[in-house]
This record gives structure tokens, C-alpha cells and sequence, in this order.
């Protein structure tokens, strides 16, 4: 697992953090150059940079008045067109965004109406809109031919018209880029609020909401929050009247496996209009660890129920997928909807997982699983020597 | 304390109300206690009388198993969640969307003349005389006119008989005219004809072709059934039917070439033969249709040779064999049941004219007679071949657009024909899978609704929709088949 960010050498004549891309070139004209900071090796024309990134050991050039931030190996990852927030006053930075990464999740908050058994990133009741401040900037810089980005929480709509206005900058800063919502949809129910969203026209916006059972007070209990069912359903039903893309996202545990294949069913019968469905794999993180006796279920023990539902989902027609499952431990006959999905700076593997002849194929495992629980049939897929 | 809440916490509240459900017990002669409880929009449990009275008497509390799947499929809801009132509702109004877009299918009898004799045909004519039984360009051109009138973005033509190649021209006419037309209107025009194929050419393929017209015939089952059945001179019906179905599939392609079944009493005990030869014929489905009681059907009492009883079981045995066809690797569908299915699973009405509610005549389907005359369906120009003219609406040469759609022969039935509020089938656990049918009742008992007891329409349905639903629940195989015919998009 990539380290994002943390306490890190800085010396700088500013106390105020900033957003700064990242060059590796010091061929970049000043205009460029004097915003940017630049990835230092020996040799390098680095005099008309805003700072410099010193790897490792590598001394520090002189003279020079920019900042100087000194990383150690676990930032060696950092490449041309990343952005991070450098921060002098705690001596901190954090990688924002990976231009060599497909899945950029930009947290827009820790405040949530959720309160999720299993949130892997347990909300905090505190005023964090530097956060969204800081999305309007980063958006500004993010590379127009990046493919996806995605915003995150907490629950990035609790800004009301800030996060609309959100979405609205970024269509016309990153026309070109897919942006992917995480949001358990209740602000939607007020349909002025989809309304408002819809008519920004971004053509490749989706609105991912989670809906854990077909049963209200089992779905209510698993987000921890009264009305959250009816509150979802109508925002769902209030986006796709809108023609915002909806994509439902499940995620599969204890509590919600009992009304999978029901749930998918409810969807295939009430909300046949969304656009997407995608099952999840827990991740061992967060309040998931305080739940872990309430949420663990070994997903081989759970293969058979997974099929089922996805053959629903394929039955009406519904477009779905398998995502943070290992390969082998689902069954063939869900494949088809299998995505290796995990984020490239989450996934790992285990040990037995390199005699694996289908590894490439599988998203293996998010750290958290692999340091604290995990399926226990993993079996490697091996070529049969009869056969060759 | 843990700061996250017990499930008991959100399951409150053990007071319910009921949505609107009906019922019926699934076989009514098996000795066993199934009941089918359907809900507003379509979805089904199957229960126990005691079920239903513990739902009714509000005995059902939270954490039984059934009160959640009753609470899923909206047959109650409770003070924690009333979303349930818009998703029925929601998908009610899908159910009934297809009701605005209006009239699709325009059906053009081109001529009346037909070369075959076939004894269960309501309405050819063996004539030489083109003068009394063709469509003229007049007529067309008034129809026309019609058809671009109704608001449907999609919009079917399809040529009827007798036999329409005897009056190939007309339809050239009426192809380019329409297309002529189209370039304004701009629908999706589709055309289809209606066809026996015994007098298929070159020509009438090269024409098609050009136009993107599909085939539509009839295949009765084997030579000697088919041949029986569909008398012409030199008794080669079969074989020139099955000539043009590989003539039309080699220059049209093969999903534009499409056939239908009659059944009569021959054809009752030879439910495997008809659908072997559709297999043989490299079709993937086959629409088991019961004769209908118009015409020479009735005329020639071959409608009373047989009952209806006789027709089910004849249904029944090539379902059977339809499914077993399927779990022997080979796929094939029968398309009543399939129509059926989607009215089970879905909220999607197929729009079959048959099986809607308020019914599809003329405002699914319409129909402009080689003389002009207007019809609310097929059967209705049958019936007026034997003299009862109550479902003609109207004329091209004299009458507007508005009079034919507004005339009483139109919105009469159909205000009568919405079966949600028609004796007995208010009450009837299939109504939402079922339809109505005010021309068929009108032929039977004179009056658009009938009585239901003695319905043979009722009857039929009834039977079918036990034999599926049933079926439903044999095994899982059959389960995932049936509901997959159930779907638009399969």
C-alpha cells in the first residue's frame, strides 16, 4: 500500500500549504516552472522552481531560496503531473492526485448522515470545508487528459449548492475526465436538488449510492440512520428522472448477504432504471474492525449467493460487476461480471498467491484484508500437467 | 456502550397497513393449501391460507421472514418506510405508458383474394374479380393519412389478406407513399407482410429487400397437418411455404422471416410434430395459438369440435415438451408464454393486442379494409364478414380522424374493457397479467364484457397462467427459463 502522505522534512519562507504539481523535467518554461515543484536529481536546472522534492539522501542544492522538501523511499512512486498539498506549518505534504493512477479519489469531506457498520472512513463531526476549498484549486490543476476521477466522503453533498457548483467547475475544468460520485443519495430527495445537478449536462458524471437490502429496516440499520431507505430510494428515483447516472453499489457482508439475491430482485423490479450495480467485497478497515464479528462472512461460503444474484442482475438485462473479490473465491459462472478492481495503491497478494497462473487477472486483496482477515480458501489457480 | 445501534432499533414499529392485493387459491382442485397472492403492479408470493388471513388480521409482526418479503413486494407497508406508495405507483404508470403512445400497428387488407381455401379463414375470397375485393390507390392514400395522424413514434404497417401478393402493386404504392411521407414525420416506419409465400418471387424479394420489409407467414406444422389444414390447388401449401421461408431468409435474413401456427382440431394431438417442424425449420420459438371463434370458424362449426379443455391440454403438452427441449440444451420459446412472463416479472406490457387492459383494439392496432371500412382489430372485420358491424368505426372516403377515434364502437368497449374495473376481474388474483378482449365476448355473448364464469377467454388465461406459475416453482431450471422469456431485451 502506497503511502499518500505524512510528516516529512520541509524548509520554506511561507507558513501557508499550497497545491503544487509536480514536474520531472527542468526543461519547463518560468511561468510553469515557478508554480511547480520539481522531482530533483544532480544536474538539474532546478533555479526557477517554487520548490524542490530531494529523494532519499541526495544533498540539497545551493544556492537556492525555494521550499525544500525532503521525502524518504516510501515516496519514491512520485511522478510527472502528480499533485500534493505541501504544508510547512506541520512539516506534512499529501499526494492528492497520481497522474499514473486510474482511480483518483478526491475526499471532499469526514462529515456523514451515515454512520455505516462498516464506513472505511469513519466520519468526523467537524468543519472540514478546507477540503472542498481545496477541490475547487486541485481540480484547476489536474491534467485535461486525465481519464477518471472520483469525489468521496464522508457525504460530499451535505454542501448543498457548493458541492452542485463543485460538480459544474469540473465539467468545465475536466470536460473530457469521467467522474465517479460516491454519495448515499438522500439529498437527492429533494428533486430541486437532482434538478440542479441534472441541468449542469456533465455527460459523464455517476452518482454511486449505496443500497443494502430490499428491507428498509435492515438497510436503516446497517447505515445506522432512520429514513435513510426511503430518503435513498426517492433521491435514486429523483436523479433517474433527471437522467443522472446512477450506479447502486452494495456492499457484501453478514448483514447484507441474507437479502442479496432479494435485493437485486427489488432492483430489477422497482429500479430497473439505474444504470449500474456493483457488488462489493468488505474491506477490513474502519469501523469494520469494531464490527468484524457483525460483518465477517468468508466470501467462499457466500460464492453460491453471489451467482444467484448476478444471475438476476443478467437476467433483466441490469449491467453489473464483481468488484474486490478474489478469483477463487467466486464462481465461474460470475466471471463475466468480474472486475479486478481494487485501487492500484490498495491491492496486494499473499505469498501462495505467486503460484497463482490467473494472479494477473485477480484484483487480490486490499491490505487491510491481508493484515487482518481474509478468506481462508484461497487456492491458486495451477496449470493441469495432464492437460499440457 | 457500543455507539452503534441494534437492528431492533430500527425495526419499531410493528404496526402495518395493507396495499391493495388479491388472491386465489393456486390449483383449485389439488388438496394442498398453495395460494398465489399477486399485489398492484404484478409481483407474486406464494402463501398459505393462513398466511393470508395472519396478513389480513394484522398478526404478521417485523421479524417474521414473511412480514419482510410482504413488506418487499408491497402488499403492506409500516410507519418506517411508506416509499413503497411511489415505487407501486411508479411502476403502475409503467405498466400503462404504452397507452399514450397510441396506435403502432396499421394493418392494410390489400386484398381479399386468396388461392388457398384454408376452412378455419374468416375472411378470403376465391375471386378473379379485382375490381370488388382489392385496394385501391384512393383507398390507400386516405388510410395513409390516418396512420401519420396517430402520435406513435413507432409506426408498423403490416399487409394482410387474402393473400397481399395478388395485390403486389398497391403495396409498392403504399411503401413509397409512406416513405414519401415519412420524410417529414420522421417515425420509425416498419413494414411487414402478412403472407402465405405460395406465390413468392424474385421480384417481391428484390422489393423488400430494398425496403427493409419483413415476412410474416403461416406454418400449421408438418406436410400432411399443414396441407390438411391449408387446402390450395395442387395441395402444395407446405411445400411452397417452406420454399419462400428459405428464399425470403436468403435475401432478407433470416430474423425477418417470422411464421404463425394455427391450430385445429387435427393439429390436437400433434403438439411435438408442429413444434419439430418449427425446430426443423430453424425457428427459436413458436406461438401456440387457440383458433379464434370468428368467420368460417364458426360458420363451418369448427370451432365447436373441439373445447377448449382440449386446447389446454394440447398447450400444456408442448410446453412440456418446449421445456424439455431447453434442458436439453436447445433453445426455444413459446411466445404466448412468453408474453405472459413479462407481464409476471416485469412492469413492461408487451402490448400483445389480445391481453391488454383497457384492450389494444384501435388504439394498439387498427385496421383499414381493402373497401376502406375502419376496424378496432382482425377480429373485428371477421366479425363483420358475419354481419356484425359493431366494432367498424368508420370509413376512410367519409369519415375524419377524429370521428373514427372518437366514434362510440371505439370508446365504448373500451371504457368497458378495462379489466381492473370489470365484474370479476376486479377480484381476480390474474387480473394484472391478464387482459381483455370486448370483440371476442361481443361474438360470444353480444355484450363487451360477458360473463366470466362462462368465458372460454377467462378460462383459457386462467388455466395458463396456473399451468406457468406453477411450472415457475417445479425447479430452478425452469424457473431461470421462464423468467428469462419474460424479458424485452432476451
Amino acid at each position: 500500500m502506497l503511502k499518500l502522505g505524512g510528516a516529512v522534512k520541509i524548509s520554506s519562507q511561507n507558513r501557508e500549504p499550497y497545491l503544487s504539481l509536480i514536474s520531472e523535467s527542468d526543461n519547463l518554461p518560468r511561468v510553469l516552472s515557478e508554480e511547480r515543484l520539481l522531482l530533483y536529481s544532480i544536474g538539474m536546472d532546478y533555479q526557477n522552481f517554487r520548490g524542490l522534492i530531494i529523494r532519499n539522501d541526495e544533498p540539497v542544492p545551493t544556492p537556492y531560496n525555494g521550499d525544500i522538501i525532503r521525502v524518504g523511499p516510501e515516496y519514491n512512486y512520485i511522478s510527472n503531473n502528480d499533485i500534493a498539498r505541501v504544508n510547512p506549518h506541520d512539516s506534512s505534504i499529501r499526494v492528492l492526485f497520481r497522474a499514473a493512477s486510474e482511480t483518483n479519489s478526491i475526499l471532499l469531506t469526514e462529515r456523514c448522515n451515515h454512520y455505516c457498520l462498516m464506513c472505511s472512513q469513519p466520519p468526523i463531526d467537524q468543519d472540514d470545508s478546507y477540503l472542498m476549498e481545496e477541490a475547487f484549486r486541485l481540480i484547476k490543476m489536474i491534467p485535461k487528459n486525465t481519464k477518471a476521477i472520483g469525489f468521496t466522503g464522508g457525504e460530499p453533498t451535505l454542501y448543498g449548492q457548493k458541492f452542485i457548483d463543485l460538480i459544474s467547475h469540473t465539467k468545465n475544468h475536466l470536460p473530457a475526465t469521467w467522474l465517479d460520485v460516491l454519495s448515499n443519495g438522500r439529498a437527492f430527495q429533494n428533486e430541486k436538488f437532482a434538478s440542479d445537478l441534472a441541468s449542469i449536462k456533465h455527460e459523464s458524471l455517476s452518482i454511486n449510492i449505496p443500497l443494502y437490502s430490499d428491507d428498509p429496516d435492515r438497510h436503516n440499520y446497517i447505515v445506522q440512520a432512520e429514513n435513510a431507505f426511503d430518503e435513498t430510494v426517492r433521491g435514486i428515483i429523483n436523479l433517474k428522472k433527471h437522467k443522472v447516472r446512477v450506479e447502486i453499489r452494495i456492499v457484501i457482508h453478514k448483514q447484507s448477504i441474507k437479502t442479496l439475491v432479494s435485493t437485486c430482485e427489488f432492483i430489477c423490479r422497482n429500479l430497473l432504471f439505474v444504470d449500474h450495480v456493483a457488488l462489493m467485497g468488505l474491506e477490513i478497515t474502519g469501523f469494520t474492525r469494531a464490527n468484524l464479528d457483525k460483518l465477517w462472512i468468508d466470501p467462499f461460503e457466500y460464492k453460491d449467493v453471489l451467482s444467484e444474484a448476478i444471475k438476476t442482475l443478467d437476467t433483466y438485462g441490469m449491467r453489473s460487476s464483481v468488484y474486490n473479490h478474489q478469483l477463487c473465491t467466486v464462481n465461474s459462472d460470475v466471471t463475466h461480471r468480474y472486475r479486478r478492481s481494487i485501487s492500484d495503491w490498495k491491492n496486494e497478494y499473499l505469498e501462495i498467491c505467486n503460484q497463482c497462473t490467473r494472479k494477473q487477472l485477480c484484483g487480490g486483496f486490499f491490505s487491510s484484508q491481508i493484515q487482518f482477515k481474509h478468506s481462508s480458501y484461497i487456492k491458486p489457480f495451477v496449470l493441469d500437467e495432464s492437460i499440457v | 456502550m457500543s455507539k452503534f445501534r441494534a437492528p431492533d432499533h430500527y425495526q419499531q414499529s410493528s404496526k402495518y397497513s395493507l396495499l391493495p392485493f388479491k388472491f386465489i387459491k393456486l390449483d383449485e382442485a389439488a388438496d394442498d393449501d398453495t395460494y398465489i397472492t399477486v399485489n398492484y403492479a404484478g409481483e407474486y408470493l406464494l402463501v398459505t391460507r393462513k398466511n393470508i388471513f395472519d396478513l389480513v388480521n394484522f398478526n404478521l409482526v417485523p421479524s417474521d421472514p414473511l412480514f419482510i418479503k410482504f413488506k418487499s413486494r408491497h402488499f403492506l407497508y409500516d410507519k418506517a418506510s411508506t416509499v413503497s406508495q411511489d415505487l407501486l405507483a411508479l411502476k403502475l404508470r409503467t405498466k400503462y405508458s404504452r397507452l399514450s403512445d397510441f396506435t403502432g400497428l396499421h394493418m392494410f387488407v390489400v386484398s381479399l383474394r386468396c388461392e388457398h381455401s384454408c376452412p378455419y379463414c374468416q375472411v378470403s375470397r376465391q375471386s378473379e374479380d379485382r375490381e370488388a375485393y382489392d385496394m385501391t390507390e384512393e383507398i390507400a392514400d386516405k388510410s395513409l393519412d390516418l396512420v401519420f395522424k396517430s402520435p406513435n413514434r413507432n409506426i408498423k404497417i403490416e399487409f394482410q389478406g387474402g393473400e397481399p401478393l395478388l395485390n403486389f402493386e398497391i403495396i409498392k404504392y403504399i411503401v413509397e407513399k409512406a416513405l414519401q411521407i415519412n420524410d417529414s414525420e420522421k417515425r420509425n416506419l416498419a413494414f411487414v407482410i402478412a403472407t402465405n409465400l405460395a406465390l413468392l418471387s424474385d421480384e417481391h424479394l428484390e422489393f423488400c429487400s430494398k425496403y427493409n420489409i419483413q415476412i410474416s407467414t403461416s406454418l400449421d406444422g408438418p406436410a400432411d397437418l399443414h396441407n390438411a389444414n391449408r387446402p390450395r390447388p395442387g395441395g402444395d401449401s407446405y411445400e411452397r411455404a417452406v420454399k419462400g421461408i428459405e428464399m425470403a431468409r436468403s435475401k432478407l435474413g433470416h430474423y425477418q422471416v417470422s411464421a404463425l401456427m394455427t391450430t385445429t382440431e387435427r393439429s390436437l394431438s400433434r403438439a411435438k410434430d408442429i413444434i419439430d417442424e418449427y425446430l426443423k425449420q430453424d425457428f427459436n420459438g413458436i406461438f401456440l395459438r387457440p383458433l379464434s371463434p370468428y368467420g368460417f370458424a364458426i360458420k363451418t362449426k369448427n370451432y365447436d369440435k373441439y373445447s377448449t379443455k382440449q386446447w389446454m391440454q394440447f398447450y400444456a403438452e408442448g410446453l412440456d415438451y418446449i421445456i424439455e427441449l431447453n434442458k436439453k440444451g436447445v433453445p426455444f420459446r413459446e411466445y404466448y408464454a412468453s408474453t405472459i412472463l413479462s407481464k409476471i416479472f416485469t412492469s413492461n406490457d408487451p402490448g400483445y393486442v389480445d391481453l391488454m387492459s383497457p384492450s389494444g383494439n384501435g388504439i394498439a392496432a387498427i385496421v383499414y379494409n381493402y373497401n376502406g371500412d375502419v376496424f378496432a382489430s382482425d377480429e373485428s372485420r371477421m366479425l363483420a364478414e358475419m354481419g356484425i358491424n359493431k366494432f367498424k368505426l368508420g370509413n376512410v372516403l367519409s369519415n375524419s380522424y377524429k370521428e373514427i377515434f372518437l366514434s362510440d364502437n371505439l370508446l365504448d368497449p373500451l371504457e368497458q374493457s378495462f379489466a381492473l374495473s370489470c365484474p370479476m376481474c376486479t377480484d381476480c388474483a390474474f387480473e394484472s397479467y391478464c387482459g381483455s378482449d370486448p370483440v371476442f365476448h361481443y361474438a360470444i355473448d353480444s355484450d363487451y364484457i360477458g360473463h366470466k364464469s362462462f368465458s372460454n377467454f377467462c378460462f383459457k388465461n386462467m388455466e395458463i397462467f396456473r399451468i406457468l406459475i406453477k411450472k415457475l416453482h417445479k425447479d430452478d431450471f425452469t424457473y431461470r427459463l421462464l423468467r428469462s422469456w419474460g424479458m424485452p431485451h432476451a
